[in-house]
């Protein structure tokens, strides 16, 4: 069997293939989405000077940090969706559950990190930044909104960028519970083709050009936003 | 949940042992440390290239790391599965598939730790042995290495706690490590999902925090070393406070 890359985006191979990349794509922007949401939330509870609260932010952020992403998938899906009560049953084990559950379980793992990320930034401030903005009348909230995010969002894109590409590799193991995204469907592929080679050579060489195109985004992110670029 | 830990404590941890192959928590860390020392010495070579002058080493290697960081593990794996037989030429088992694929994706993300470790000493150690007289691979081995070593060990113990997480997916490829385990206990108790997974997650969460714990520590003694180091080297005579 000679190398030919046309068998496996032949006909309704690449519409599959096309469908199986939208689907990654929509995984990976709602888990980004809820990831920086939450992560944000998390990083500015920790800097409160609540030990209750940062107690429990601890002990998110590292019992995600510590547990595999798969088995954290596993436990949403299997574990979680499953149980929900009457009133959600439909929402956690109709169609598409499988995709809400995985969605659910990378966002929140992702914002552990995010709020990690976020924190190293905030560690990388000057204490008198947040002082300064406190005497000058700020709340703590407004404090954390306008002085100290701004500046350690901007140290931390490069983590930040980082974390986005990891998580966006972890969608693909959405694929065990069987969300048909675009590792799954290449096996699908390979499976009606016998054309291993031919398959997987195009899924990565997606996957290798959008984590490319997210390091050259965040590249620029960076190059905008630097302090002092302005 | 204790019902089902004290139903089935024996197949997480060592899968069917006695009755078969071992399998469980004690396959989950056998693969680990397989991986991590096993892509150590890859780990320096792309480390060495990387940080290497000549152009003809340093690009092959940019070309791999980024290749690499952009391919999911699962991805992976399954070009392991794929290939590794063509290359060997008889069916292998999945352990030594998943073993192949650690150490093709670990020593891509352990080669960034040692680069770093090789990037933080000063560059007048490279110079001053260089200029004694010592060969390239002399001032890597006697010189650079035994000091950047010493700066890595944190960074080594906290990417062991994630080869520990990346063997979870071995058990796509039906390696019967930890996850595996706990797929078959939730097939056979089928009601108790939630339980078997939580014991699951738990048990990752036990071993990897107290790695990473450790990883913690380590950095906090690494760095109060070094800083008094260069306050010696800075001033002679000053006291290390």
């Amino acid at each position: 069997m000679s190398f030919d890359l046309s068998a496996v985006v032949a006909g309704a191979y690449s519409s599959r293939l096309l469908d199986g990349l939208q689907i990654t794509l929509w995984l990976t922007g709602v888990s980004w989405l809820l990831a920086y949401a939450l992560g944000t939330v998390l990083a500015v509870a920790y800097m409160a000077n609540n030990r209750i609260v940062r107690g429990m932010v601890f002990v998110y952020v590292e019992f995600h940090r510590n547990v595999p992403l798969l088995v954290l998938i596993l436990l949403w899906y299997f574990g979680v969706f499953t149980l929900a009560p009457g009133w959600l049953a439909s929402w956690t084990n109709g169609p598409g559950s499988e995709f809400r559950a995985s969605a659910f379980a990378i966002g929140l793992c992702m914002a552990a990190y995010v709020a990690e990320d976020i924190r190293s930034g905030v560690r990388s401030l000057p204490v008198g930044q947040n002082e300064a903005a406190r005497a000058l009348g700020l709340s703590y909230l407004q404090s954390a909104t306008w002085v100290i995010l701004p500046q350690a969002v901007r140290i931390a894109i490069p983590l930040l960028v980082n974390r986005a590409i990891i998580f966006f590799k972890g969608s693909a193991l959405a694929m065990t519970v069987g969300v048909a995204e675009l590792t799954y469907v290449t096996r699908e592929i390979e499976n009606a083709t016998f054309r291993t080679f031919e398959a997987y050579l195009i899924a990565t060489g997606i996957y290798v050009a959008i984590s490319l195109l997210i390091m050259a985004v965040g590249a620029m992110i960076e190059h905008r936003f630097a302090i002092g670029s302005r | 949940m204790l019902d089902v830990l004290l139903g089935s404590w024996q197949f997480f941890l060592i899968g069917q042992y006695p009755n078969g192959p071992v399998g469980g928590l004690a396959l989950t860390i056998a693969l680990s440390v397989l991986g991590l020392v096993l892509s150590f010495p890859f780990s320096i070579l792309i480390a060495l290239a990387r940080t290497s002058p000549m152009a003809i080493f340093r690009v092959p290697a940019l070309v791999l790391v980024y290749a690499v960081r952009g391919i999911p593990l699962i991805m992976l794996i399954f070009w392991a599965y794929f290939v590794v037989p063509l290359i060997v030429g008889r069916a292998v088992p999945g352990f030594t598939t998943m073993v192949c694929t650690l150490v093709v994706y670990e020593s891509v993300y352990l080669s960034d730790v040692i680069r770093a470790g090789i990037q933080a000493l000063p560059a007048g150690q490279t110079e001053a042995a260089r200029s004694l007289g010592l060969s390239y691979l002399r001032t890597v081995w006697y010189v650079i290495m035994p000091q950047a070593l010493y700066n890595m060990v944190p960074g080594m113990v906290s990417q062991f706690v994630s080869i520990i997480k990346e063997t979870s997916l071995a058990s796509v490829i039906s390696v019967h490590e930890l996850t595996y385990s706990a797929n078959q206990i939730n097939a056979s108790l089928l009601t108790k999902p939630l339980q078997v997974y939580l014991i699951l997650a738990l048990t990752y969460f036990v071993l990897c925090f107290a790695l990473s714990s450790l990883a913690r520590y380590l950095e906090n003694r690494v760095t109060r070393k070094r800083n008094v180091t260069l306050v010696r080297l800075l001033e002679p005579g000053a006291t290390a406070a």
